[in-house]
């Protein structure tokens, strides 16, 4: 503003109030034009760039110990078998492996064991829920049936929520696992609203021991998601931040399958490579009574019901 | 203004401040837990006062370039009046918005690590590109008065003096300079407003997963809110702030008033548009939510509130008492003020239905439900945004020089 001063009055000297307007016209458009392709530039660069930097390579790779004391084969026991196909997938690069879960719903009874068991796991707070079974009454009462339908993330291959970030601090990893910074999430809440499957909640900073003589160690202990250390206290993350389901990826790198996977009384929930044809997890997912929920969203999730 | 009424507004400025001096502690202190929305319905009373008060500053500016970008010289007079509005009500959006974020001293992460690609950060982008320009044309327009009070005593004076950058009386080609300046923000103003405030549209009805907003006329909707809301606070601040009690205030109230009247009457088609295209065959998704706006339990809301007190009362004031400076001045403050249950009726439905249903089965948890009333104290940090908007209204009405020329007295006490 100071130097402008110094110069003589705008280059076109105005004359009447015509070539003022002229004059401030023409310079407006050109702000705008010179603003207007910066932005395009901006959006076509915000659009192309992917935010994921995650390692890939040969630094990706984990040798897990190898099960070597129980024979394991095709027929064995489900969990057996994805433990086995677990520790194959670990040995790839991360690029290569793509998560993938299926649910069989008719083997479902709704204990809800598997919300309990992830909230341990991920030492869930209040109006935080990774995995909730959802719960529909068919009928009229009393003639009425129960469904369930467990609904974890849906890791989705055309994710909605991750490209809604205005901070770059959610993105699709390259094993498909949809992952949120908890160091860079201001918790604006717009990947919450993106997801048709309510399945991102936010961290609201409440104890379930809240108000009780004493705060439950249970509930101050650290969560170990994507592999780090997060304990929660005072407005630290992940105080404030958009939460979800992410596999378990904490335990997909030490050799143990999804919590909600082990804790399955009915061994209803697969979990596994698919990019592995061999794997459990290919061989339902073929299967011509395999659906994915809400399709029509054209969201592609790597969740599959059996049904 | 009688005095009465001056101890009245003073008192109820001073209850309203503390209660809000008393959220705003407590949302720095303990976050989010006396909030009453939750991990479904994760916006609420703030996203909407969000929404709503940058509709007001989006309004008021785009009132302000009808004097600077297309010469309507009837209100030349109130072009300060109107962009220090649209600064004071920007200052409240995003007061309130912060305040949303979860953890709201990342904020700058918005600036330092932008992803071009989601319609927020543009969104924040531009309103700061807006912010910069309101400030940058207000001083032009101002710094010819302001250089006019340096040599008077007591806060003017000060107030001169620090902010004219310049001193004694403003040279003739600087003025000009400043004009000229003046004219290519304001031209530069209208398509960034438009752009801005489209894009808090945008935000919501692109997405996919949410039908309620994701309507193409949704922006549209937002830009004639915008121009509706902001235009009826306009004709109320210069019914009731504009220091002169003569014709020319009537006459320039009675023209924004018509301004506003044909702006309303057709949001109402638009919003006509809104409702009944998706409820027409009474089927769907959308229908029971825009069911639940119309006879749900908060039918009065948008019955009572929006359609009675919003449009029905300043259409009828606005159309046949349209001379009078109370009547125009009272519709304004109606629609301005009703306004928020338009955004609140947007902001909230939109949240209300899970596509998988039975999901509000699933786990019981007052925050994991799929309904919301704003808590006593989601009003509060309202209550406080309101109490810091007001206060910053009446200090720059006071110390800055808002209206044209007034440079022989001090303006008329409020």
């Amino acid at each position: 503003m100071k130097t402008n001063e110094n110069t003589p009055s705008p280059p076109v000297k105005p004359e009447s109030p015509e070539d003022f307007d002229r004059a401030a016209f023409i310079k407006a458009a050109a702000i705008l034009a010179g603003a207007a392709a910066v932005g395009a530039v901006a959006l076509v660069n915000g659009k192309r760039t992917k935010i994921s930097n995650e390692p890939t390579g040969e630094a990706t790779v984990r040798k897990l110990p190898p099960m070597e004391t129980i024979p394991v084969d095709r027929h064995s026991d489900p969990l057996l078998r994805m433990q086995k196909e677990l520790e194959i997938a670990m040995a790839k690069p991360v690029e290569q492996r793509h998560w993938m879960m299926v649910i069989d719903t008719r083997k479902c009874v709704g204990c809800h064991a598997c919300t309990i068991a992830c909230v341990a796991e991920n030492k869930l707070p209040p109006g935080v829920v990774y995995r909730p079974v959802v719960t529909e009454e068919i009928g009229r009462f009393p003639n009425v049936a129960l469904r369930f339908t467990p609904r974890p993330c849906m890791q989705c291959n055309a994710p909605p929520c991750t490209p809604v970030c205005p901070v770059k601090a959610t993105w699709k990893r390259p094993d498909g696992i949809v992952a949120v910074d908890y160091d860079k999430c201001i918790g604006c809440g717009y990947c919450i609203t993106a997801c048709p499957y309510n399945a991102r909640t936010r961290d609201a900073g409440e104890f379930y021991t809240e108000g009780t003589p004493a705060l439950q160690p249970y509930e101050q202990e650290p969560n170990f998601e994507y592999g780090k250390h997060w304990k929660r206290e005072g407005h630290k993350s992940p105080i404030g931040n958009a939460r979800k389901c992410q596999f378990c990826l904490h335990r997909l790198e030490v050799g143990m399958l999804p919590e909600c996977v082990t804790s399955c009384i009915g061994r209803a929930t697969y979990f596994g490579d698919g990019n592995d044809p061999e794997s459990l997890v290919s061989e339902l997912a073929a299967k011509p009574n395999a659906i994915r929920l809400l399709e029509e969203k054209g969201t592609k999730p790597n969740v599959v019901y059996l049904i | 203004m009688k005095k009465h009424w001056r101890i009245l507004l003073w008192t109820l400025w001073v209850i309203v401040a503390v209660l809000g001096v008393h959220g705003f502690a407590s949302r720095l202190i303990e976050g989010h837990r006396h909030a009453n929305y939750g991990s479904y319905i994760i916006w609420g009373l703030w996203v909407s006062a969000y929404i709503y008060f940058i509709g007001l500053s989006a309004g008021s500016f785009l009132l302000s370039s009808m004097i600077y970008v297309f010469g309507v010289k009837k209100l030349e007079k109130i072009g300060r009046l109107a962009l220090f509005t649209a600064i004071i009500t920007l200052c409240m959006a995003l007061i309130s918005i912060w305040f949303d974020l979860g953890q709201m001293f990342r904020a700058y992460r918005m600036v330092t690590s932008p992803n071009f690609g989601s319609m927020m950060a543009w969104m924040v982008w531009l309103y700061s590109l807006y912010t910069v320009i309101m400030v940058v044309e207000l001083w032009m327009a101002m710094r010819a008065d302001l250089c006019r009070w340096q040599s008077e005593p007591g806060v003017r004076g000060w107030v001169g003096r620090t902010l004219a950058f310049h001193r004694g009386p403003l040279p003739p080609e600087k003025e000009r300079w400043c004009h000229h300046w003046l004219k290519v923000l304001a031209i530069v103003g209208v398509p960034l407003a438009i752009a801005f405030h489209g894009g808090v549209g945008a935000l919501f009805s692109t997405l996919s997963a949410r039908p309620f907003w994701h309507t193409p006329l949704m922006p549209i909707l937002f830009l004639t809110g915008a121009l509706v809301s902001g235009g009826g606070l306009m004709a109320f601040v210069v019914a009731a702030f504009y220091p002169h009690r003569n014709d020319e205030q009537r006459q320039m109230v009675a023209y924004i008033g018509r301004a506003v009247l044909g702006l309303l009457l057709f949001d109402v088609v638009l919003e006509w548009a809104e409702f009944s295209v998706p409820m027409w065959y009474g089927v769907g998704h959308e229908y029971d939510l825009l069911m639940r706006v119309l006879f749900g339990d908060f039918w009065w809301v948008f019955w009572i509130v929006h359609v009675g007190l919003g449009c029905l009362v300043p259409i009828y004031l606005l159309a046949f008492r349209g001379d009078k400076l109370w009547s125009v001045g009272l519709a304004g403050l109606l629609i301005a003020v009703t306004f928020m249950t338009v955004r609140l009726n947007i902001v909230i439905p939109g949240l209300l239905d899970p596509h998988l249903q039975g999901l509000q089965n699933a786990f019981s948890d007052h925050r994991l439900v799929f309904w919301y009333v704003p808590s006593f104290f989601e009003w509060q940090v309202t209550m406080f945004i309101v109490a810091l908007g007001s206060a910053l209204f009446y200090l720059g009405y006071r110390f800055l020089p808002l209206t044209a020329n007034q440079t022989e007295n001090s303006p008329v006490r409020h």
